[in-house]
């Protein structure tokens, strides 16, 4: 199944489990379905809990926030993720404070969902990766989609929980296939999660002590990563192993420093553009873990620190590339 | 009617109190007083119920103080203690206790009380949801899409705006367009337009509104013109003090005080100060 589809199944079984989930976002109800599909259905079955809201991203957030405080488990759609700064300061100056600055009378976990990045030629505002600049928000969890973690289970576990979360979809990961490790294997790779409630995945083409380089991407980019990492076994006997979270802040890191205490060397890939990122961050903590055992310094692939322009062929040289992530990793292998 | 010139006096004295503390140097940080404006907090809140949820601002003692009569809990939050109604995390611009909520983010509070509303809507028990604001948060923009969105929703919240005709420093010729009234009635909600600060219309005006919105859900606005004769903060006042001195004559303690014998409010003031006296000792900090 693909993961968009996953995803909307995913809603749906929560909202059959939890009559406390409510769904808002611009353009979510029936027949138009959202943006990209993904409440496809869902106003028809549940028509009093899913609602179409005006264009109005801070209100809806602050509005959702009311409702979490109430109880509800509110479910925003952000029809694009660069309209989350509409949104930003109901997120970080209310929804992310009530409950420690109230002293625990209260919580407000709202869940904000909503498709990020490019690679579809929309131009400098609908293309933008920009939970970097969620990153770190005191109390707010952070997650990204991946095609190998099962949305229901993120779902399941955001709604076991008390604190806000923003949930990031990688817009290419809608029609990818979303494929879940089985008995330790994904394909001919071997997989392990970690124990955490939004888990961390461990895949290596070869056994892990044969792997030189850790890889640490997320999203849609570790999707990229895992075919250049695929390529690197086949054609240069590189063997890197890809560490894929979907909790990127705050960001449970033993399964990064393992990886890195047995390679000795650190890549990560993310799209959002150069500088201050979750990158930045994992080199950081990376120093301060394994500063002895490190071959190379951390080298951190994002996209440039630029505006992303609509032209296919312009958008391409600002925005990761594959051949970006194989180069660092061929040099991280040494 | 006693009671309503009670808790006024109450809030006055407790603010007054604080002004001195600071003074001296036994509170930290700043705090915002609505000393002058307390006919607004008594007279809106004594008209509602326990389950009706109150969103105030950043001059809050007032409506925390009206819905709760705890000066102590809001003493020990504005000092920092463990025993204060936010385990002192919150202080003056960050106060919750059950059914009551406060921030510092002006205008930003109409969306979460927007929220509240829609879930007492749901729950179909008839309860409401207020939130209180200045002119000055009428700049914000998330105030007009929330309005827009309780209109078209019928949400039972009621926007209480007093204007104090100063947003911080600047006054209202210089920073609202138009009209305060006009900018609800744009949206199709009903808008209750007093100029007094009498503490028994403000109440009978809110009774009435509320008695509409608790039968058929829909927001309405409540607009009250007043004015604060304190500081915006602390000693940080520069408007013309003419114009406070010819609005002394407004003070709703005067304006309510005027319908009861001297000896009654002598008593009254009594209580207070004793009730206020204790409240300070007993957290150490005695004028």
């Amino acid at each position: 199944m693909i993961f968009g589809k996953a995803l909307n199944r995913a809603l749906a079984e929560l909202m059959t489990k939890d009559s406390r989930v409510l769904l808002l976002g611009e353009d979510i109800a029936d027949p138009y379905g959202g943006a990209f599909k993904i409440t496809s259905g869902l106003s028809t079955r549940f028509p009093d809990r899913v609602r179409s809201t005006p264009i109005s991203e801070a209100a809806i957030v602050g509005i959702a926030g009311g409702l979490a405080l109430e109880g509800y488990r509110p479910i925003v759609e952000f029809m694009f993720g660069d309209f989350l700064t509409l949104g930003f300061d109901q997120l970080l100056n209310a929804i992310c404070k009530y409950q420690e600055m109230y002293n625990q009378q209260v919580s407000a976990p709202i869940i904000l969902r909503t498709p990020s990045g490019g690679g579809r030629g929309y131009g400098a505002t609908h293309s933008q990766s920009l939970e970097k600049h969620f990153l770190g928000i005191p109390n707010l969890l952070v997650l990204a989609a991946s095609p190998w973690h099962a949305p229901a289970d993120a779902f399941t576990a955001l709604l076991a929980q008390n604190r806000p979360a923003l949930y990031i979809e990688h817009k290419l990961l809608y029609s990818a296939e979303l494929t879940l490790p089985h008995g330790g294997r994904l394909d001919s790779w071997s997989a392990s999660f970690d124990n955490a409630p939004f888990p961390t995945l461990s895949l290596s083409p070869v056994p892990g002590e044969e792997c030189t380089v850790t890889c640490l991407a997320y999203g849609y980019q570790a999707l990229r990563a895992k075919r250049v990492i695929e390529r690197l076994g086949v054609e240069s006997n590189i063997f890197v192993e890809l560490v894929v979270p979907t909790q990127l802040c705050p960001m449970t890191w033993p399964a990064v420093f393992e990886s890195v205490s047995r390679t000795g060397a650190l890549v990560t890939v993310e799209e959002g553009t150069a500088g201050w990122s979750w990158g930045t961050q994992a080199s950081a903590e990376i120093q301060r873990e394994h500063f002895n055992r490190l071959r190379h310094p951390t080298r951190i692939i994002t996209s440039a620190a630029s505006v992303l322009p609509a032209a296919r062929h312009l958008e391409r040289d600002r925005l990761v590339q594959e051949k970006d992530i194989e180069q660092a990793l061929r040099e991280a292998s040494r | 009617m006693a009671e309503l010139y009670r808790a006024m006096l109450g809030i006055r004295r407790f603010e007054e109190a604080l002004l001195e503390l600071f003074q001296e140097g036994k509170l930290s940080g700043t705090t915002h007083t609505c000393i002058g404006q307390e006919a607004n907090c008594v007279g809106v809140v004594s008209a509602l119920r326990d389950t009706d949820h109150i969103f105030g601002n950043h001059r809050s003692h007032g409506h925390y103080l009206a819905k709760t009569d705890d000066a102590k809990g809001l003493l020990a939050e504005l000092m920092g203690k463990p025993s204060g109604i936010c385990g002192g995390l919150g202080g003056s611009q960050h106060l919750c206790a059950p059914g009551f909520k406060t921030s510092g983010i002006l205008g930003s509070t109409l969306a979460p009380a927007a929220g509240i509303a829609w879930a007492k809507k749901m729950e179909d028990r008839g309860d409401v949801s207020v939130v209180f604001v200045g002119d000055g948060a009428l700049g914000q923009g998330i105030v007009y899409e929330t309005l827009n969105m309780a209109a078209l929703w019928a949400l039972p919240l009621l926007i209480v705006v007093e204007n104090n005709l100063w947003a911080q420093s600047t006054p209202l010729d210089q920073h609202l367009a138009g009209s305060i009234g006009d900018r609800f009635r744009a949206f199709g909600i009903d808008t209750c337009e007093l100029n007094t600060t009498d503490v028994v219309e403000i109440n009978e005006a809110t009774v009435s509104l509320l008695q509409q919105m608790r039968a058929e859900p829909a927001p309405r606005a409540l607009v009250i013109e007043c004015y604060r004769f304190a500081h915006h903060s602390i000693n940080d006042d520069s408007r013309p003090q003419k114009e406070n001195d010819s609005r002394r004559a407004m003070d709703p303690l005067l304006v309510h005080g005027s319908r009861f014998t001297e000896e009654l409010k002598l008593d009254i003031a009594s209580q207070v100060d004793t009730h206020l006296a204790h409240v300070l000792a007993t957290l150490g900090v005695s004028e």
